[in-house]
């Protein structure tokens, strides 16, 4: 069970009280969008053996939606950020580089 | 025979005797035993049978790893199958059943199994009863259900009498395990300023060196062990738990342990178990070892023991498994074992032991105290059945055709090495490696299990950590390598003591013995006690293209028992690689996963069961509902009355009664449960367009508009109605089971895509009472009260007025959902109960009745309106529901419209809402499918549409139903079959689904 920071109350709590919402930074694709476009936007999800970005909402705290940069082999958090932004801040990007010098990047 | 001898037993307490009763017999142990201990003392050395060929077992360890010796406890709704005896402290009154046999523990007829052993091989499942076919359901499976299997599980309606409970707790460093290298390592990291928890599974403190002739700092270990409890409980910055096992370590240092708390003392009333919730910084495992069996023919007689537990049983509590014990081995520990035999005054006939030359501390000693040793050697074959009466020994590297020396002996003694408990290591992701000098896998501590930050959380020491001879200078440095970890800025912590064991000499591995056997014997050679499964299966698996040790695992079953094969694996590991001829770590290990042995699932429930299972919702009027003969219906965590019965009604009756009073004079529902949310601010109507399929902007307030949800893919998932409360304010009816989920959704979208917009939701769900009061008489009863206007032209339909009625203050909204004249009423949730008491009263003589949730789905269905999880479920839009007048054309973006343009939703051969009804007059079954004559290309019935909804309508006086049909607008009046039970089939005609006032008249009065 992770232990994940809502960055929204600081509050660090087990993973039973927080909602999971799939991955993080989708760009929404509505009337006039290709059938590529619009495939990717519902059904296309990454799913690496390694980092990721990842939705989840403090649903029994504060009830905000943040995002977590993870691990999916090693469980490591990199961090966790305000659900406001269409990619991962710098300083997280930073952090995951750090630590895993052969990663590809975000996207 | 085993039996107790007359002196010694370092656990057990001679003055405290204990009865209990194992197959009805009346048998006594002491104070301090464990019943396996107390079954030996008996002389009961055959305690159960084996899982497919019902052979005769009995103990073969002393500790959580016991394969055999496994009963049910107790009686009635206490009983449990499938405990170990070995961990099973003994209590007066106990009771104890040998289990998998038939008709008893002596004679089973079962056993037959054993004379065919060919057709119960490996995967013997797939293969030998696949032919002839029919035989599978009513000739096989009944044999195999009856010959497999342990323990027969409790009655379905025993309850639990017990109490079981949860903690939650936190600490710098837990340490599992209460050996010596466990009480050191919880000793430093104590010392080094770490707030501390020490889990034990046993229920003494010490682990094995007492028995294993340790001594620390020169005097026997039980004399450092009792310092360092003492000194450890006064700690305040310690908490120490002993019959509290380390169950399994999970993600980020989350810990379960589970402690049996009062399982040996019955008449307590403390909970029985209870499940540790545990969240560390750093875990040090010090889990010891568990000793491997050796595979020799019969190796699973009753009488052969591991070596360790042989004289675990003799020190601690002073049983002797035999008079005559024969002693076999590929290493020196298993001395220890002859020696405390010999010291204890049992006999000890010979040392088999497999190497040429053993020169060590142990054998000198052995021979000094003239013990025979035979070396080179190995068993050939046990002789006996229920029992051991003697061995027969060859030379190790034969094949074993014949015996060079037969001993008798009614106990066997088997050692072919230790295998650290990599378990707790290994859950959550450590690494191990295969250790060559003691032939086992060790966790390897450059690849631990990582925490959140990335590090490793887990230490390991001691035997557990592969060192098997010294620990506490191991157990210190992991503890303070855990400390360093956490940022405890280390304190002194007091160098270790210094333990000293006998040194023992380089194992010799030995997988099969002899090393070269023959079929006859691999056939009897066990692996896998508790699931049957031997050598010869094993290689049989190699054989047939079993590659993957997971592979092999489901196949042949090894490992696959309750014990989870701590016994069986290394040695099953073993002649896996050795039949694929490829070295033991190429071929490595099956997954662990906890528990580490099996845990109660009462302990898992904690106190989350009867009416805490679950919180149950209660609207304001959930009481009078009670008072009045509500037949209650669970929706979500909501209880709703389905009807409410007057005396010598029947259910059926009522809802008859319900639904025509409605129609004719007033019925109340208490619609409280309906979602309410709030939605506000400044781009709360451009919001709202988004969210309905429809256009809510252009509401005015004081008016309601019925509205659609759908998700991204167009699929509906809500509907209600909308009332406008002001320029900035809407007020969103959701349905009863939507209002969370509805909410969240909301707030997905405002938070995650359009954060920029001003909007603010509030859930009111229970902040309101909401009665509906419906029927051709409800607007006589409103004017009864008093307060406002709620004639037609002040309060028209679809329009909502705050006001008074009486003295209540109300938001009467004019929106129907069952056709009738229709006032929903919301009045602040603590004036609920109040209101609807008032009205109760005043509409007593115009025939005021409430109705409950299934006369409301029948109104609702005369009037054709859809309910969502009836005619939707999932894959539904709102074109299938004929509802194209609530999808807005104008608007360019909503959520769901991309979705609804995709070729499959606008297929015109869709399944489409129609009314149903049948021939007959009688009630279509739930569910139907529509069927058409032929089959599709799998043999199948071909279906064309299925019953949404079905009720008999008590005001048409027929059955009436919706469903979704294949074109079905399309063809009115034509008649289609359903399937009812069996072959039945049931003719309806596609109809209109609004049977009752098609102009919508009375709703409008």
């Amino acid at each position: 069970m992770l232990l994940l920071t809502c960055p929204c109350c600081g509050v660090t709590a087990e993973e039973t009280e927080f909602s999971p919402g799939g991955e993080a930074h989708l760009k929404r694709f509505g009337p006039g969008s290709s059938d590529d476009d619009y495939e990717t936007y519902m059904f296309q999800r990454k799913n690496p053996r390694g980092v990721h970005f990842e939705r989840w909402r403090h649903a029994y705290g504060c009830g905000k939606w943040f995002l977590a940069a993870r691990d999916t082999m090693t469980l490591e958090v990199f961090g966790t950020y305000p659900a406001q932004t269409t990619e991962p801040p710098p300083e997280i990007i930073a952090k995951i580089k750090q630590k895993r010098p052969e990663w590809e990047g975000f996207k | 025979m085993s039996h107790r001898l007359a002196t010694g037993g370092r656990l057990i307490d001679r003055a405290q005797e204990q009865k209990f009763t194992f197959n009805g017999k009346t048998m006594r142990g002491f104070k301090g035993d464990t019943l396996a201990a107390s079954l030996l003392a008996n002389g009961q050395v055959l305690l159960g049978r084996s899982f497919k060929y019902h052979r005769p077992r009995g103990v073969v360890a002393s500790g959580a790893e016991e394969p055999n010796a496994l009963v049910g406890l107790g009686r009635g709704d206490s009983y449990e199958p499938n405990q170990r005896t070995t961990t099973t402290e003994l209590f007066d009154g106990l009771v104890a059943e040998s289990q998998n046999h038939w008709p008893n523990l002596n004679f089973d007829l079962l056993a037959l199994n054993n004379l065919v052993p060919q057709f119960l091989t490996a995967g013997f499942y797939y293969k030998t009863f696949i032919q002839p076919r029919a035989f599978w359901k009513h000739v096989y499976e009944p044999i195999i259900r009856r010959s497999a299997g342990l323990g027969k599980a409790p009655a379905t309606t025993a309850k639990d009498p017990d109490r079981y409970e949860q903690i939650y707790a936190f600490c710098d460093v837990l340490v599992i395990g209460g050996g010596i290298a466990g009480l050191q390592a919880a000793l430093s990291a104590a010392q080094a300023g770490a707030k501390v928890m020490l889990w034990e599974q046993t229920a003494y403190w010490g682990g094995r060196a007492p028995v294993d002739m340790v001594e620390i700092d020169g005097e026997p270990a039980d004399v450092w062990i009792r310092r360092t409890v003492e000194t450890l409980e006064n700690m305040p910055n310690v908490q120490t738990r002993l019959r509290c096992m380390g169950a399994g370590v999970h993600d980020h240092g989350y810990v379960l342990g589970y402690e049996r708390v009062a399982d040996h003392i019955p008449t307590s009333d403390a909970p029985r178990h209870r499940l540790w919730r545990m969240r560390a910084g750093q875990i040090v495992t010090a889990t010891g070892a568990i000793e491997r069996p050796l595979s020799f023919a019969g190796n699973d007689v009753p009488g052969v023991m591991l070596a360790s537990a042989m004289r675990d049983y003799v020190v601690n509590f002073a049983v002797a498994p035999g008079k005559e014990v024969v002693v076999v081995t590929n290493n020196d520990d298993a001395y220890r074992t002859a020696i405390t035999l010999r010291k204890a005054g049992v006999g000890v006939a010979a040392v088999v032991d497999a190497r040429q030359d053993p020169q060590g501390a142990l054998p000198m000693h052995a021979r000094e105290l003239g013990i025979r040793i035979l070396t080179g050697k190995g068993i050939r074959k046990v002789k006996g059945g229920k029992r051991v009466t003697g061995v027969e020994i060859c030379r190790i590297d034969s094949k074993g055709t014949a015996y060079t020396d037969k001993l008798d002996c009614d106990a066997v003694a088997m050692s072919g090495g230790w295998s650290p408990v990599v378990h707790l290591w290994s859950h959550c992701g450590g690494k191990l490696i295969w250790d060559e000098d003691g032939s086992f896998f060790r966790p390897d501590p450059d690849r631990p299990p990582l925490g959140a930050n990335g590090s490793g959380f887990v230490q390991t020491c001691g035997s557990a950590a592969g060192q098997m001879g010294a620990v506490l200078a191991d157990a210190h440095a992991s503890a303070i390598k855990a400390a360093e970890a956490l940022g405890t800025t280390v304190a002194a912590a007091a160098a270790p003591a210094t333990d000293t064991m006998p040194d023992a000499a380089p194992m010799e591995p030995v997988w099969m013995m002899p090393r070269n056997a023959e079929y006859d014997l691999r056939m009897k050679m066990w692996l896998d006690f508790q699931n049957d499964v031997k050598v010869a299966d094993v290689q049989l698996a190699a054989r047939e293209g079993y590659q993957s040790v997971e592979h092999t695992k489901r196949y042949t079953t090894l490992g696959m028992a309750t014990d989870q094969g701590k016994l069986s694996n290394i040695n099953g590991l073993a002649i896996l690689s050795d039949a694929l001829g490829q070295p033991i770590p190429a071929t490595g290990t099956t997954t662990f996963r906890p528990p580490y042995t099996p845990i109660s699932l009462a302990a898992i429930a904690g106190e989350a069961r009867g009416t805490v299972f679950q919180p149950l919702r209660r609207t304001p009027l959930h009481d009078w509902h009670t008072e009045n003969g509500a037949d209650w219906e669970p929706v979500g965590q909501w209880r709703r009355p389905y009807t409410y019965r007057q005396a010598g009604e029947s259910r059926h009756d009522a809802v008859n009664r319900e639904v025509k009073n409605t129609r004719q004079n007033i019925g109340l529902l208490d619609a409280s449960t309906l979602g309410k949310i709030l939605v506000s601010g400044p781009d709360a109507g451009r919001f709202l367009d988004m969210l309905y399929t429809n256009m809510m902007s252009t509401l005015k307030p004081g008016k309601c508009r019925y509205g659609l949800m759908c998700n991204e893919n167009g699929f509906l998932m809500d509907d209600g109605v909308v009332a406008r409360i002001d320029e900035q304010s809407f007020l969103v009816h959701t349905t009863s089971g939507g209002a969370d989920h509805i909410h969240a959704w909301m707030e997905d979208w405002l938070q995650c895509e359009w954060w920029d917009w001003k909007v603010h939701t509030v859930n009111l769900t229970e902040q309101f009472a909401q009665i509906a009061v419906v029927g051709p008489k409800a607007r006589t009863l409103l004017e009864r009260l008093g307060g406002m206007d709620v004639s037609r032209e002040a309060l028209p339909f679809m329009e909502w007025r705050d006001g008074k009625l009486g003295a209540f203050d109300v938001r009467v909204f004019r929106i129907s959902f069952s056709g009738e004249l229709s006032f929903e009423i919301a009045v602040p949730a603590s004036q609920g109960r109040a209101f609807w008491d008032k009205l109760m009263e005043e509409g007593k003589d115009l025939g005021i009745m409430p109705y409950g949730t299934e006369a409301l789905h029948i109104l609702r269905a005369e009037k054709g309106f859809i309910m969502i999880g009836d005619e939707t479920d999932g894959t539904v839009i709102p074109q299938d529901l004929g509802l194209n007048w609530a999808i807005s054309k104008k608007k360019e973006d909503f959520l769901g419209k991309r979705g609804m343009e995709r070729e499959a939703m606008i297929d015109p051969m869709r399944w489409k809402l129609v009314g149903l009804e049948t021939l007959d007059g009688s009630v279509l079954p739930h569910g139907a499918l529509a069927v058409r004559a032929g089959k599709n290309t799998n043999g199948q019935a071909i279906t064309e549409g299925r019953v949404t909804s079905t009720y008999y309508s008590a005001t048409l006086g027929r059955g009436i139903a919706m469903g979704l049909v294949e074109r079905g607008p399309e063809r009115m009046g034509e008649e289609i079959s359903f399937a009812g039970e069996g072959d039945k089939r049931i003719t309806a005609r596609i109809i209109d689904p609004v049977l009752y006032d098609k102009e919508g008249e009375k709703q409008n009065v």
